[in-house]
């Protein structure tokens, strides 16, 4: 156990290096765009003195290296710096919309996991039966529609003709609670739609690789009936890889919505960090893809985790 | 080390039996004779859409961005699947789609499997600072929102087809580095490797004939999938206003352009998307029957 | 990233004219507007409704951005220009008939010329927080976008303003450069909000203003909150109890959001499903003729451009119809290679050109071409469908020998890097409230737009002795000649004047919609209601 505490130390350190190269990289690249918030603010009417106002004002005729080393310190001491475009906090900016993605996200994977592992189970019990090629063709094309597609028809269906559902997710820090949830739920069905086929055929692929080791094989012959065989001796072996696969999906579910937040209006973080790229709001660009950094490299953590504990062979290479 | 102590992540996460190197003429003749019917369809469906590609100048009735008639042009007549908003032929520039859509998202995809499967083959045999350095430099890639960072590098060299093609192709090569050096490391303990080195085999040597070969299954798979996930950043790329520009036309921008016609129930839209859906579903049809195939528990 | 791009080109000092316009200013010698003298406009016929206090209205609006603020010098587009428009009062509002009418400005006069002009600032009216307005107040506005330190979009419009002085605590005195006898109209420009006079500064951080409404909250990129103001000094204006103003980018996803009835009114209604749009039988679609411009611009100092011969060619090369019909779905009209449209007062009517393979190439091989081929630089970013506005221009040209090979650019930076740095390039431009501000910002030799490098000494003479000319007649002889020379000689291809497409649910009464700017000129929270 001290050991898997010292590789989760060691993989927590080397995160936060990795963290450091990554806002290096997003400062540079942003820098490297062409214009400054400077012009894109002021765009069209764009007079040279107002331009060199602002820049002066904000400090961008510094150069970049200081500059990064200047956003670097307030990091460490706690503080992510203003908005240069609108002179607020960057924490307050970002806040509300973090929480509002990790809830987004913590509804589509609610729907999405069970269901993906339920189908991906289904169709490894019934393989190359019609019960597999359905869950199978189908969760394909689920995936080869782009997301505004499935969330166009999502809505002309549910919400326009059917009027079920809002189209606009305007989600609110001071709504009830069931209000935000239907608020949710057809970006939810949406993201379902893009994460379920990858984590589902995950599913089905390592169920059927393990029906076929010996020691399934034997418990078969003792005649365990199918269902038996795969939750009592095959999932707690298929965990490491679904694990694995779910993980990454939940860590898309943070890092990658920009699209469905766009259709839905959903004042996440993705629409956020695209507004500020496009005006070069650099500390609000740092902010954002530090945090889908951190998500994705504490969720690899988590994976990885689990799959050392689940196989304890891994804790201990030769 | 996110990858080093973890167990293959692949798609389908088994692996191939020894040396089965790809067969060709006859065995594959055969192969497809025995095939089921879900992979002979599939591969009917492939062979269809490499004709069209194929052929696009001769099979289009019209050119790619000809205005040939007034907009929205009903179907049948003159133009079997009507006009857009501009008076263009939908069928034909469905047709130049299939050659701008197809290609790009093919070679972008070869592309990145050639560069992450040969790096991280070389990163898994090799082992030590080779390995340490591109896994690091791995992480950091891929820590950073794959649809954002795409944008940015986008915004810098700008949106022209080589450097989208080239974008792309880096990006998801990360995945795919991932990918193939967790199989990789599995199959680079095995006795018989260890063998070749004691042999004196060279790198180049033992990737080729030792590691490749055996998780060429895993690969296969992941390759079906990852080609549908390319296609789908081309149009999520597209859809935030990069990616093929207009008046070029892709499936995915066309599923854009008409996109307000779902908004009043107007099916134009399905078409572009359902191309898309049959060829990824064609695609990963055929790579299950090849995983089925190869490691034997078709029955 | 396009519509960000676009965004900042829109942020151009737009207003507009009418023809109506200063009725006066110049030749009377004095301009005034009475108090409680707001004409109402004449509904009936629009809505059949008289407006009534109520409800609260929410309009989804297509530019908003997570960087928007309050700043009024830096109001990036239709999303906070709105916005500013409900919580802040100007000196002069621009109504609806295109007329200019004093807000908190009384009065206003030039004395003894147009080169100082005195204005009369409303008695009785209070910021949100019971401040007294004062003449302090205007004058700190003002020097919010001026001087050396400015970081104001507005910088240029003011840059003619040599000092500002009061008198008393409700007279400003505006003392020029030169005699502008159209001066007063760029204070009804939208970043020109009265804002409280702070500490030699001014406030907008609050939102505290003399407007309609109260703000409530903004949170940029997703909306704001405004709520009626009780005390407003307008007693036939601001008829909602509150407005939600909602940043819908999405078009598909402003108009679902509008047929569900989530949102009361939307803005840019996409031209290629409008027709679909109208069967819905709870909407009206308002489409208000607009004088903004799409033009091709060339550099008239580059070759092949520096020949006119060249530039008439093109202008005959385009079949105007055509791309009005395709590219615009009929919403718009044709244009005549000038900017000035129909609602400008001095608007000349000159002989319309038409689409005419023969001319261009008869003007083509006066310029000593037997066919040609030159570079269009365009983008997405220049307005939604530019792309296919210049692939069409290409299939018009090509039969008058002309070979246009068309560049996409990448809509981001494509105002920074593209217009006005490649030789032939597209634009659009919304359209001001007088001739002088157009040609002073597009056309003159010194402009900081003149994105056609033209350089006609005639036309800038004209301009100069226009500005300062008081007589009307002779006014208008000038400002004929000028729209002359640019449809003759100047490089602009201006084939269309776009319309402002908008859609609102039955219940949301307006009067007549201005057309200076989109959305009413961006007063639709002041002059719309819901219907009884």
């Amino acid at each position: 156990m001290n050991k898997l505490l010292l590789t989760v130390a060691k993989r927590l350190g080397l995160g936060l290096f990795t963290l450091l190269v990554i806002s290096l990289i997003i400062f540079l690249a942003v820098d490297m765009l062409p214009g400054d918030i400077a012009t894109e603010i002021l765009g069209q009417m764009a007079t040279p003195d107002a331009v060199a106002a602002i820049r002066a004002e904000l400090g961008l005729n510094l150069p970049i290296h200081e500059r990064y080393l200047d956003w670097l310190g307030g990091l460490v001491q706690g503080d992510l710096g203003n908005s240069l475009a609108t002179d607020r906090p960057v924490a307050s900016l970002i806040g509300d919309r973090l929480m509002n993605t990790l809830y987004l996200a913590g509804l589509a994977a609610l729907i999405s996991v069970p269901l993906a592992l339920g189908l991906g189970v289904l169709a490894a019990l019934y393989r190359n039966t019609l019960v597999d090629r359905v869950v199978s063709v189908s969760s394909l094309a689920a995936i080869s529609m782009p997301e505004f597609f499935i969330a166009y028809v999502l809505i002309l269906f549910i919400s326009v003709q059917l009027g079920w559902l809002p189209s606009l997710s305007k989600v609110d820090a001071d709504q009830p609670w069931l209000d935000r949830i239907q608020l949710m739920i057809l970006p939810a069905i949406t993201l379902t739609f893009v994460t379920c086929a990858h984590m589902m055929r995950m599913t089905r692929a390592t169920i059927i690789n393990l029906l076929s080791s010996p020691y399934i094989e034997m418990a078969r012959l003792k005649g365990l009936g199918p269902w038996r065989v795969i939750v009592r001796h095959t999932l707690p072996n298929a965990w490491a890889p679904i694990v694995n696969v779910v993980v990454m999906n939940i860590a898309y579910l943070i890092t990658g919505v920009v699209v469905v937040e766009v259709v839905f209006v959903y004042p996440g973080l993705g629409q956020l960090m695209v507004d500020s790229v496009a005006k070069r709001d650099l500390p609000v660009v740092q902010a954002a893809s530090l945090i889908f950094a951190a998500t994705y490299i504490l969720f690899n953590l988590i994976a990885d985790v689990v799959s050392i504990v689940s196989n304890p062979k891994l804790l201990h290479p030769k | 080390m996110m990858i080093s102590e973890k167990p293959s992540t692949t798609t389908d996460g088994h692996l191939a039996g020894h040396d089965a190197r790809p067969s060709v003429g006859r065995k594959f003749t055969r192969a497809v004779i025995q095939a089921p019917l879900s992979a002979q369809i599939a591969l009917l469906v492939v062979m269809f859409y490499l004709f069209v590609i194929v052929f696009a100048p001769l099979l289009a009735p019209y050119g790619e961005a000809a205005v040939v008639g007034d907009a929205y042009a009903p179907w049948g007549g003159e133009f079997w699947l009507g006009t857009d908003s501009l008076g263009r032929d939908i069928l034909s520039r469905m047709i130049y789609a299939a050659r701008n859509t197809v290609g790009i998202t093919f070679i972008a995809t070869v592309l990145a499997f050639v560069i992450g499967s040969s790096l991280g083959m070389v990163a898994a045999v090799t082992g030590g600072w080779v390995d340490q350095t591109l896994s690091r430099l791995v992480d950091i890639l891929m820590a950073i929102p794959l649809l954002i960072f795409a944008l940015l590098l986008l915004m810098i060299f700008g949106g022209s087809v080589i450097s989208l093609v080239l974008i792309i192709a880096s990006l998801e090569s990360t995945r795919v580095f991932r990918l193939t050096r967790a199989v990789a490391m599995d199959v680079a303990v095995m006795e018989y490797v260890e063998a070749a080195r004691l042999r004196g085999e060279n790198m180049l040597w033992i990737v080729r004939r030792e590691i490749l070969p055996n998780i060429l299954a895993p690969l296969t798979a992941e390759f079906g999938l990852r080609f549908c996930f390319i296609f789908l950043l081309v149009s999520s790329l597209s859809f935030l206003g990069l990616g093929l520009q207009p008046p070029t036309a892709s499936w995915g921008a066309m599923v854009r352009e008409n996109v307000m016609l779902i908004t009043f129930g107007s099916i134009t839209p399905l078409l572009p998307a359902a191309a898309i859906a049959i060829l990824t579903i064609a695609v990963n049809l055929i790579v299950d029957w090849f995983l089925n195939k190869t490691s034997g528990f078709s029955k | 990233m396009t519509s960000n791009s676009d965004l900042d080109r829109q942020a151009r000092v737009g207003l507009v004219s009418r023809r109506s316009f200063l009725k006066t200013a110049a030749a009377a010698g004095i301009v005034t507007a009475g108090a409680g003298a707001l004409a109402m406009p004449a509904f009936g016929a629009d809505t059949g409704s008289t407006p009534q206090r109520g409800g609260h209205f929410r309009l989804g609006l297509s530019r908003g951005s997570t960087t928007d603020g309050l700043d009024p010098a830096k109001y990036a587009d239709v999303f906070m220009q709105s916005v500013g428009f409900a919580i802040h009062n100007y000196l002069i509002e621009l109504t609806e008939d295109g007329e200019l009418v004093g807000e908190l400005a009384e009065s206003w006069e030039p004395a003894p010329d147009a080169s100082r002009w005195v204005f009369r600032i409303r008695k009785g009216v209070t910021f949100h927080d019971g401040k007294p307005l004062t003449a302090a107040d205007v004058v700190a506005s003002f020097n919010h976008h001026r001087g050396e330190h400015s970081q104001s979009a507005a910088k240029g419009i003011v840059d003619p303003i040599e000092s500002i002085e009061t008198d008393g605590t409700h007279t400003v005195i505006f003392n020029l450069t030169a005699p502008n006898a159209d001066f007063p109209a760029i204070t009804s420009d939208y970043h020109m909000a009265i804002l409280p006079e702070k500490d030699g500064g001014v406030d907008f951080e609050s939102g505290n203003g003399c407007g309609g409404y109260i703000l409530k909250r903004l949170k940029p990129g997703v909306e704001a909150v405004v709520t009626r103001n009780p005390s407003y000094w307008k007693s036939d204006r601001a008829w909602f109890d509150k407005v939600t103003f909602l940043a819908v980018t999405d078009t598909a996803a402003r108009t679902n959001a509008l047929r569900t009835g989530q949102i009361d009114a939307m803005d840019r209604v996409d031209l290629k499903t409008v027709n679909l749009l109208k069967m819905d039988p709870n909407l009206t679609v308002n489409s208000v003729d607009s004088d903004q411009i799409y033009y091709f611009p060339m550099d008239t100092q580059a070759k092949p451009f520096n020949d006119n011969n060249v530039r008439l060619a093109l202008k005959y090369a385009i079949d105007r119809e055509d791309l009005v019909t395709r590219v615009l779905k009929g919403y718009g009209r044709i244009g005549n290679d000038h900017p000035i449209g129909g609602s400008y007062r001095y608007f000349a009517d000159l002989p319309q050109r038409h689409y005419d393979p023969d001319k261009a190439r008869h003007y083509l091989k006066k310029a000593g071409y037997d066919s040609l081929a030159v570079d269009l630089s365009t983008s997405s970013a220049v307005f939604t469908g530019a792309v296919d506005a210049a692939v069409l221009f290409k299939e018009h040209a090509a039969k008058a020998g002309i070979n246009i090979n068309v560049r996409r650019e990448p809509a981001d930076g494509y105002w920074d890097n593209v217009w006005m740095k490649r030789p032939w390039s597209m634009s659009y431009s919304s359209p001001r409230v007088t001739e002088d501000w157009f040609f002073s910002q597009y056309y003159s030799a010194d402009a900081a737009w003149n994105d056609t490098n033209w350089q006609n000494d005639r036309f800038n003479k004209l301009l100069v002795q226009a500005r300062a000319e008081l007589d009307q007649d002779k006014r208008a002889q000038m400002y004929a000649e000028m729209q002359r020379l640019i449809h003759d000689q100047g490089g602009s291809v201006a084939p269309a004047f776009s319309a402002y497409v908008s859609a609102a649910r039955n219940n949301v009464g307006h009067g007549k919609i201005a057309v200076n700017r989109d959305m009413d000129g961006n007063r639709i929270a002041e002059r719309w209601w819901f219907k009884g």
